[in-house]
């Protein structure tokens, strides 16, 4: 069977579940796909969402960058250099498993309430995945390809460019993915206590509210942008391991 | 500029090779030498040794990858210092193919330094993908070959840079013993086709006789040269010699200096 049609079957048993839910559960708790979708629709025409939208967006974006130039580098330093990794990698793989809302008020004091303590709290749950991916995949290098480098008289940049790059990409990708997800986890979950913007914010009053359209309108919105983010961030990975 | 036949190639004079201790204690490991050794302009030589005795290190050292504790390594009257000569041409034990690259690209990667009009490093590559039997893969990835023929790419890459030494360090110890001898054979045909000098490291005696004109013996760890023998083979030759009766006195000559020290490193490990 090929992954297309795989896809559109479980996409079917989604909606069909989700069908069955709503008969069983009724109007007082969720809303069916159909009307879901209405409101979605509607949703998106107000000025209202499109604020809170841009204001995620753009805390979004920059946790993001944070995330990946950080754990980039951090990955790089702490795979390269034997001796901080003994020292840092365990703090780290420790830090990764700290439920982060714990630590939140922790950043509320560091950043104050509103755009920076998202943007920090983001950052904070994409950074160890994405050095960890990094770390391994420094480590994962073969010796020989860099002695190959040398044979072929390569600097410092074309070594970077020819061998170490392509070298750790592919599994970079893979907490690349990871990261991006969790990022948008943190920057939602940073808007939904202590922010007065965002969609994560917009998401808290709507539970306040029970205000049941709009939470299954941006339950089904921020769904849509996770899924077919992490599908494009999935095809690419593929397509870099396909060849080796 | 090339040296006359009458000054060695490669000169080695007192080569030492020690290893710090590893991180957290120990003792430092004596790998190599004191060691003297001369290369002569266009030679087929090969070096055997038992496991561990520093074959790789003294590979390393003449290829400019490492750097000795003492005595000096010159290649073409140039001392080696930090940095690989042009004119050395290396291939590895491990294969070194980068997975990501085609067959050609790989190759290519041998001419990055070499400030070749593009056309005249197309007409390279097309003749080493030709000497090397590999035309029709040329755009294949190394992960679609087997592991001959990726040692293949691998010496293809180091031919199209014209090397005046190749020196290869047990390039088919991963192959089975009739790719292996098959592989010996392309050796000497492409050590015939230019004027290259090889150095050839081995653990197989048979190889080493087959295809050399002088082999090197070495000794248990810490690695020196116990005897050079010399074979006379002509430079038309093929596996064919390995019919030779000479062929057998010399096998048995190198076993002959060998046993002892493999018995002695057998025991070290
Ligand atoms: N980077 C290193 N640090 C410490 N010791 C090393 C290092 N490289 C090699 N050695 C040691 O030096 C000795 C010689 O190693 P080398 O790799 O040169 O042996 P070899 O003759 O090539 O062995 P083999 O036949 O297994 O390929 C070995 O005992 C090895 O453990
Ligand atoms: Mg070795």
């Amino acid at each position: 069977m090929s992954r297309r049609i795989h896809l559109m079957l479980v996409l079917i048993g989604l909606v069909v579940a989700w069908e069955g839910l709503f008969l069983y559960a009724g109007e007082e708790a969720l809303r069916g796909p159909l009307e879901t979708l209405q409101d979605t629709a509607k949703l998106l025409t107000t000025t209202l969402f499109w604020m809170h939208f841009g204001e995620t967006a753009r805390a979004f974006a920059l946790a993001l960058a944070l995330a990946v130039c950080g754990g980039i580098s951090l990955g790089t330093w702490l795979g390269f250099h034997r001796l901080s990794s003994e020292l840092f990698v365990p703090m780290l793989i420790g830090f990764a498993s700290v439920p982060k809302v714990v630590l939140y008020p922790l950043v509320l004091l560091a950043f104050g309430l509103g755009f920076p303590a998202k943007v920090a709290f983001g950052a904070m749950f994409g950074i160890p995945p994405i050095a960890l991916s990094t770390i391994g995949a420094v480590a994962n290098i073969r010796p020989v390809l860099i002695k190959l480098g040398r044979v072929l008289g390569l600097n410092a940049i074309s070594m970077a460019r020819v061998v170490l790059i392509p070298a750790v990409l592919p599994e970079i990708m893979t907490g690349l993915r990871l990261g991006f997800s969790v990022t948008l986890i943190g920057t939602i979950l940073g808007e939904m206590f202590a922010a007065r913007r965002g969609l994560g914010y917009l998401l808290m009053t709507a539970i306040g509210l029970h205000d049941v359209t709009l939470i299954m309108s941006l339950a089904f919105v921020l769904t849509s942008l996770a899924v077919s983010a992490s599908a494009v961030l999935l095809s690419v990975d593929r397509r870099l391991r396909q060849k080796f | 500029m090339l040296a006359d036949a009458a000054t060695p190639l490669v000169t080695l004079r007192g080569i030492t090779r020690v290893f710090p201790p590893i991180a957290g204690g120990g003792q430092p490991i004596h790998a190599l030498g004191p060691l003297d050794l001369d290369l002569r302009t266009g030679e087929f030589f090969a070096v055997v040794g038992p496991s561990g005795c520093g074959k790789s290190t003294l590979f390393e050292l003449i290829a400019g990858l490492q750097q000795a504790n003492d005595g000096t390594i010159a290649f073409e009257g140039k001392p080696i210092t930090g940095k690989v000569p042009d004119g050395i041409g290396v291939v590895f034990q491990e294969d070194s193919c980068l997975p990501w690259r085609t067959v050609r690209g790989n190759i290519a990667l041998g001419l990055r330094k070499s400030g070749l009009s593009r056309a005249e490093q197309e007409t390279r590559i097309e003749h080493v993908l030709v000497l090397m039997n590999l035309v029709e893969f040329a755009s294949h990835y190394p992960a679609q070959l087997s592991g001959g023929m990726r040692q293949r790419v691998c010496i293809a890459r180091t031919l199209v840079m014209e090397p005046r030494l190749i020196l290869l360090d047990e390039p088919f110890a991963a192959l089975d013993q009739q790719t292996r001898l098959l592989m010996g054979e392309e050796v000497l045909r492409v050590w015939r086709s230019t004027s290259a000098t090889v150095f050839l490291i081995t653990h197989a005696l048979d190889e080493a006789a087959m295809l050399s004109d002088r082999i090197a013996v070495m000794s248990a760890r810490p690695g020196r040269i116990l005897d050079i023998v010399e074979t006379a083979w002509p430079r038309e030759r093929d596996s064919r010699i390995l019919e030779d009766e000479r062929f057998g006195a010399i096998s048995a000559r190198l076993w002959r200096l060998l046993r002892d020290e493999t018995i002695k490193a057998a025991d070290a490990h």
